[in-house]
């Protein structure tokens, strides 16, 4: 049950919590663990969804949020893109259940991004199938604001297989 | 299932974070195993919460054991514990053959000693989940052959 990785999640944070003074560190450690799951998760996910290979930036992000999200925690975020240079993403998430138990952020961990092991296991889990990214947390209900907003910024072309050279 | 591997990997980055942070000089090795402890105790607890609002009240402590290894273990781990043994007095034994936390682990001997890192968590999972059903344990594990632990 999700209920188990949800409850782990939290403890996990938690204990980061303890050895951590500052947020900023908090958050990178999430976001390096999520690294650490992300250049697994891809393969685990490949073998379950039989995906083909995503032809545009556009389908990738619609992969992430309609495919991968959905398998894994059982919701579709919303995905819009967000620049002219058509790179650049956004995911929102109207449910998150990773905060499920999780009410609001404690006063002094104001700039704690609770969730930020998403952005790490999106970015190792792209970099896996050659796409660099840059995924953030652009806005977080957590800390007030109105959505939870996840930014994919990909960050060079999308390799053509088929003309690879050796 | 998926959310089974999604656990899965959690877990072993969590261990492997853990000690990493310790290699690199922020705490002893020791502490690691303590600190996968508390948090597979907080879990415990958590779950147990969430899992015995139905289920009627135990007769005994061994209906409480029979309980953590069937329910209990097939929630989080999708299988049952494969035999539970018990002096009468307090101490049980419950053996799982294929501990799904170990079975992604090569089977050689020279993995055997990184083996309790990864049963830490768990130990405090069954700690916790004792608790909140009243029960005050201590909870040790062994591997002597992969994937089976005790």
């Amino acid at each position: 049950s999700r209920e188990l990785f949800v409850l782990t999640y939290g403890a996990l944070v938690a204990q980061l919590c303890k050895d951590y003074e500052k947020d900023e560190d908090v958050n990178t450690c999430l976001d390096r663990m999520g690294y650490g799951i992300g250049v697994r998760l891809i393969d685990d996910f490949l073998a379950r969804s039989a995906v083909k290979k995503c032809r545009s930036y556009s389908e990738t992000a619609d992969m992430i949020a309609q495919v991968a999200f959905k398998m894994y925690l059982g919701i579709t975020p919303s995905v819009s893109c967000s620049s002219a240079t058509g790179n650049e993403f956004s995911l929102i998430l109207d449910k998150n259940p990773l905060v499920d138990f999780v009410e609001e952020l404690p006063a002094e961990r104001a700039s704690l991004c609770y969730c930020n092991l998403l952005c790490g296991v999106i970015r190792g889990a792209l970099e896996m199938v050659h796409l660099a990214a840059e995924v953030t947390f652009l806005q977080d209900r957590l800390k007030g604001d109105a959505v939870t907003e996840i930014g994919i910024t990909f960050l060079r072309k999308a390799e053509d297989r088929k003309h690879k050279r050796n | 299932a998926a959310d089974e591997a999604l656990f899965l990997l959690l877990h072993n980055e969590m261990v492997a974070g853990l000690y990493r942070a310790a290699e690199q000089g922020e705490g002893e090795n020791g502490r690691c195993t303590t600190k996968l402890e508390s948090m597979g105790f907080r879990v415990g607890q958590g779950l147990i919460e969430r899992f015995t609002k139905d289920t009627a009240r135990f007769k005994d402590e061994l209906d409480i054991m029979k309980f953590i290894c069937k329910d209990f273990w097939t929630t989080v781990f999708k299988k049952q514990i494969d035999n539970l043994r018990t002096n009468h007095q307090g101490i049980y034994v419950l053996q799982d053959n294929k501990f799904r936390l170990l079975t992604q682990m090569s089977v050689g001997k020279q993995y055997l000693e990184h083996a309790p890192k990864y049963l830490a968590f768990t130990c405090g999972l069954i700690r916790g989940g004792l608790s909140n059903l009243g029960i005050k344990s201590i909870v040790t594990a062994e591997v002597s052959s992969m994937p089976a632990c005790k």
